[in-house]
């Protein structure tokens, strides 16, 4: 480009047109996924109806467009979506885009929750099992790692029930907030908040078993680097080499899995959510498939890949900050 | 003449026995296999163990483990045995597994091979759909598959493949990248070896360590996934599923908490078992890797 922009801005900006490709895709995907669900709108209409004639219904797919050839549909399906128009529900009876705003915002604060108590409790584990590699303490730490990383979230869900709402009776089994308790203020995010370590707590340990293992590798790998072996041998101490010299190196790959996770994260908020009736996306999609409602699970689908994208394009800028060898250009 | 000064080097130990060597260095993975073994016996012995129906009622309802030997590890609500369910459990697990591993592994072979070997247009494409793929939940787009096929064991295998090939495709298409113009590539092109041949038969196989070792993770990863999916009561309900005793159990985990627990714990230790046979396979087949 021959403006002068800074180049992070440049690099900003192509990462954002390679990704037009990718949304494109994902709206093709959807309209497939939407056309070979058996039943279409018409079908949800006049169910709803209770039955309607052969002629009325004609009538109702010329209106809906569903009379037109494929690329037709497609077109307009993807003009739809462009406008974060997600058509109606008709179990909620209310258009699928608000049905998700309103569910959205405690999925995002469950999955911010989460992945920063996954992400830095990971970070610092995994270097720490690393400086002490094969020691008691690595094992120790290690170990943990693998087995919560082969704990399904649903079961390490009802093992913390079981032990913090059954037996100890600390915290409230689900929900997002207590019923008809009316907090205000303090008292209202203290009660949320209550409501949310259990879930956070289910969702981070078994995200933390990546970070962990992956920091652990990067920072073994690093430590080797013939640049630390200088600094050290300049007179750096430990702590200052740990904080300055190998941390920023060996983070680059844990970011990128960052970027990568979020999706599975977003996933495992399905398992969750569920279980603490949780009112957030999850929860939604779950419902959606068993009551079939076909509009709002490919609006979740959308807007979940939507926010995937945001967050990789962030995790990339992200990493080209940390890593001075990335070529902006 | 003599042939004192042609000094031949002992013969290398077979290839299976060098494996065996790299692969027991690692405790953990030693582990690993033994807890395999544990599990692929379970799913073979289901039938023998304990025959008949895991679904049948084989006692009083909520028998506590070993109060009757007859139901050792006790029985659920509906006075299940949890041992045969247990399990007729691995089997199912194993199954779709295994099954859900070969679809992901064929399909992301396929696409990065060709998006590796051809590059330019052939590899944007295929890269800008792998991408896609990958931005959507996998376990979102899992429960929309299930809610457009069904819920046969089929069809869920096949959708956690489908769900789960990203990841070997990107690493297929890395190692064609870096492979495809090496000299034994070259020379068997000059010598007008077909592409399809080049791709299966030269490159392929120097391109499958890393593909068998991640395959121990998709492996782990399907299992998670179908036991989620049984858990939800998505599964299919004419089989006993680890996940769907654990759904079940839910509804007893104030009084019978073994009910969730047994299945809970045979997941995490299978699950377990492949991701410490992963780092053994690690260790065997990539050893530069390892200083």
């Amino acid at each position: 480009m021959t403006l002068h922009m800074p180049p992070i801005l440049t690099y900003a900006l192509r990462r954002l047109v390679q990704a037009i490709p990718v949304v494109i895709l994902i709206m093709i995907g959807t309209f497939l996924l939407l056309k070979l669900a058996p039943g279409d709108t018409v079908d949800a209409l006049v169910g709803d109806m209770g039955g309607a004639d052969a002629a009325f219904i004609a009538r109702l797919r010329a209106e809906y467009g569903l009379d037109q050839p494929i690329w037709v549909q497609l077109w307009r399906y993807m003009v739809k979506l462009a406008s974060f128009d997600f058509g109606w529900s008709f179990v909620y009876e209310q258009p699928v885009a608000t049905v998700l705003m309103d569910r959205l915002g405690t999925t995002l604060m469950l999955m911010a929750a989460s992945l920063s108590i996954a992400f830095c409790a990971g970070i610092v584990l995994g270097a720490i099992a690393a400086r002490r590699a094969y020691s008691a303490t690595d094992n120790l730490i290690s170990v943990l790692g693998l087995v919560f990383y082969a704990t399904p979230s649903f079961f390490l869900s009802l093992m913390l029930m079981l032990v913090f709402s059954v037996k100890l009776g600390w915290l409230p089994v689900g929900g997002i907030k207590t019923i008809a308790a009316f907090y205000t203020g303090w008292d209202h995010v203290w009660d949320v908040v209550r409501h949310l370590i259990m879930p956070t707590t289910a969702l981070s340990l078994i995200y933390l078993a990546f970070y962990l293992r992956l920091m652990r590798a990067s920072v073994m790998e690093v430590a080797d680097l013939d640049y630390v072996r200088t600094a050290r041998a300049k007179g750096a101490r430990e702590g200052r080499l740990m904080t300055h010299h190998i941390m920023r190196n060996a983070l680059l790959p844990v970011v990128t899995l960052l970027g990568l996770q979020f999706s599975t994260v977003l996933g495992g908020s399905i398992v969750v959510e569920t279980i603490f009736t949780l009112p957030g996306l999850g929860q939604l999609a779950y419902q959606s498939v068993v009551q079939r409602d076909m509009n709002t699970l490919m609006g979740i689908i959308f807007l979940c890949a939507i926010i995937v994208v945001v967050v990789n394009f962030l995790t990339d800028l992200l990493y080209a900050r940390l890593d001075s060898r990335i070529e902006l250009a | 003449m003599t042939f004192a000064d042609t000094e031949i080097a002992p013969p290398e130990p077979p290839r299976y026995v060098m494996f065996w060597r790299r692969y027991k260095r690692n405790r953990a993975a030693l582990l690993g296999l033994v807890l395999f073994v544990l599990v692929v016996l379970m799913a073979l012995t289901a039938g023998i163990i304990d025959p008949g129906d895991p679904l049948r009622r084989a006692g009083e309802p909520l028998t506590p483990p070993f109060m009757n030997w007859d139901t050792p590890l006790g029985t659920d609500q509906l006075g299940r045995d949890v041992l045969s369910g247990v399990f007729y459990g691995a089997r199912i697990s194993l199954l779709i597994g295994v099954v859900a591993t070969l679809v992901a592994i064929v399909i992301g072979v396929v696409i990065g091979a060709l998006a590796g070997y051809f590059g330019g247009w052939v590899d944007d494409v295929l890269m800008r759909i792998t991408e896609a793929f990958q931005t959507i939940p996998n376990f979102v787009l899992l429960l929309t598959l299930v809610a457009i096929m069904g819920s046969k064991i089929e069809w869920i295998t096949l959708a956690i493949g489908i769900v789960s090939w990203t990841a070997p495709a990107r690493m297929v298409r890395a190692e064609f990248m870096s492979l495809r113009n090496r000299e034994f590539v070259d020379a068997a092109r000059n010598l007008g070896v077909s592409n399809t041949s080049i791709i299966f038969r030269e490159i392929l196989p120097n391109a499958l360590p890393p593909i068998v070792v991640y395959a121990s993770v998709i492996m782990a990863l399907s299992i998670l996934m179908e036991s989620a999916l049984a858990f939800l009561a998505l599964g299919d309900p004419n089989y006993a599923s680890w996940g769907n005793m654990i759904g079940q159990g839910r509804a007893v985990l104030r009084s019978a908490p073994y009910c969730a627990v047994i299945p809970g714990i045979a997941i995490i230790l299978t699950v377990l078992s492949f991701s410490l046979l992963g780092e053994g396979l690690n260790d065997a087949l990539n050893p530069r890797q390892k200083k």
